[in-house]
């Protein structure tokens, strides 16, 4: 059972702008397990992404505590970053299997999952012949091929239309209900994060903190877009949420 | 496409060599032979065997030489650009480095280790090797960091990143010092082996020189001018293309 744990007592950045020592986490804790789908809201700059970067263990310099539970052979972490991020010299298949293990052949594993989110044609492109929407779903594609125990998510459904944000949110789910673990989805719309989460974390401005852990307690079949808003409104009543809402 | 390139540079080499034509025929000064003396001396020194001797020499110790500068140039560069410690203290030998003339370098090697081959080939590495540090330096600093912290995140290991995320960003800065360093370490191997050495193609347009043979230094400058095509079509241009297909 994948389970983790975050402890973080104080993150801050040195000499940013002409403040010499910016606060920006502050005694954020919290735990995910069961494979949980938790969304992450906050405002902007108030450090989701740098929570993100400290729980890959892409930043160390933290005071505080990061603890990952999962099986042998998995990574700790696997990351969809707000940009796609594929090496652009290295066609959609190729970058998928750099991030898998040396040790065997992951072929059929990665055309099944491309197949599953509609890159079958396209495995053998280049990135930059991808539209963003697509190379978006290569990220995707490459962090659920890799087995670890908690995947983030930094936005990244950000800057696609309605549509096609829509058909990933629904590919994401779809995958994650056949390949089930935890989720760590960074969001700043609130209605997306009523649609996919089982669990939303409310952030406060720099120093960060929760405000708010609010149970999505809708079952996933039953959200309507009316039922996503009504839920919205239900938290209007929540006064630590004004912000949000 | 390639087909209309080539003949675009048909046609611009037979203009210049009409041009060299008109006028060697208008001063008619041995001072400036006609391209078809030149060609007709060409032709006899590659029979005698004599330039093409002078010509592998010196192709040999540009080859060593080349890889060497490049080699140790691109290794010291990556390290600067990823060092901001290391890049602040060796700075300054850097600029020091780049700016002593050639010609002292050549010397100076000659005059510590003695008319050997080793002092020829030193003495041209130690020229290049600042400029291919000054290169990769600039390519390693440029470097996406996006990128990197992705090879982080899914534990790309020091070799996969090496040579599928480092590497193929910095591949166009080795290029570029690739092109230039091989005109570079043209220019300079010769006034080593006009210096210090009894072979090689600097050695014989010395002689040349001395005789005033004006038609044997053409004839030579053109042999290596070939050279330098073939390694441009042959080698780098196709490199290009394969390291540029996902553009």
């Amino acid at each position: 059972m994948s389970y983790l744990k975050v402890d973080i007592k104080q993150k801050s950045y040195s000499n940013v702008g002409n403040k010499t020592n910016l606060i920006s986490i502050k005694d954020l804790q919290f735990t995910q397990s069961n494979n949980e789908f938790i969304c992450i809201i906050g405002p902007s700059g108030c450090g989701k992404t740098t929570l993100l970067n400290i729980i890959a263990g892409l930043d160390s310099q933290y005071d505080g505590s990061i603890e990952i539970q999962g099986q042998a052979d998995t990574l700790p972490t696997s990351y969809v970053f707000q940009q796609p991020r594929l090496l652009p010299w290295r066609t959609v298949f190729e970058n998928i299997e750099l991030s898998l293990p040396d040790n065997a052949d992951h072929s059929q594993h990665i055309y099944s999952l491309l197949e599953t989110l509609g890159l079958g044609d396209f495995a053998h492109t280049y990135p930059n012949h991808l539209s963003l929407g697509m190379a978006r779903r290569a990220a995707l594609a490459r962090a659920f091929a890799n087995n670890s125990s908690v995947l983030l998510m930094d936005e990244p459904f950000v800057s696609l239309d309605q549509t096609t944000a829509k058909t990933a949110r629904k590919l994401l789910l779809d995958i994650w209900n056949a390949q089930p673990r935890n989720i760590l989805f960074v969001t700043h719309d609130l209605l997306e994060a009523i649609e996919l989460a089982d669990r939303v974390l409310f952030l406060s401005a720099a120093p960060c903190q929760i405000i708010a852990d609010i149970a999505v307690n809708l079952p996933r079949d039953e959200r309507s877009m009316e039922k996503i808003l009504e839920f919205k409104a239900s938290l209007a009543s929540n006064k630590l949420l004004t912000g949000f809402i | 496409m390639p087909l209309t390139s080539f003949k675009y540079s048909l046609l611009s080499i037979s203009f210049l060599l009409l041009c060299w034509y008109a006028l060697a025929e208008l001063i008619n000064n041995p001072l400036l032979p006609a391209p078809t003396i030149v060609f007709t001396t060409l032709i006899d020194s590659i029979k005698s065997g004599e330039l093409p001797y002078h010509l592998s020499i010196t192709f040999y110790r540009l080859c060593i030489s080349f890889f060497l500068a490049m080699l140790i140039g691109s290794s010291i560069g990556i390290y600067l650009g990823r060092h901001s410690k290391a890049n602040a203290i060796f700075d300054s030998w850097l600029i020091i480095l780049l700016n002593i003339p050639a010609l002292v370098t050549i010397v100076l090697c000659y005059v510590w280790f003695g008319l050997i081959e080793a002092a020829a080939i030193l003495a041209v590495v130690l020229n290049k090797v600042p400029n291919v540090v000054v290169t990769l330096r600039e390519g390693t600093r440029n470097m996406d960091k996006q990128l990197m912290e992705m090879a982080q995140a899914y534990q790309f290991g020091r070799l996969k990143t090496l040579q599928h995320v480092i590497l193929p960003q910095l591949y166009p800065y080795f290029m570029a010092s690739a092109r230039t360093g091989l005109a570079l370490i043209w220019k300079i191997i010769l006034v080593v082996e006009l210096l210090g050495c009894s072979s090689g193609m600097g050695f014989q347009i010395h002689l040349f020189f001395q005789l005033f043979d004006i038609t044997s230094i053409l004839a030579y400058t053109i042999s290596f001018i070939i050279i330098i095509q073939i390694i441009e079509s042959f080698i780098l241009k196709p490199l290009d293309r394969h390291a540029q297909r996902w553009k």
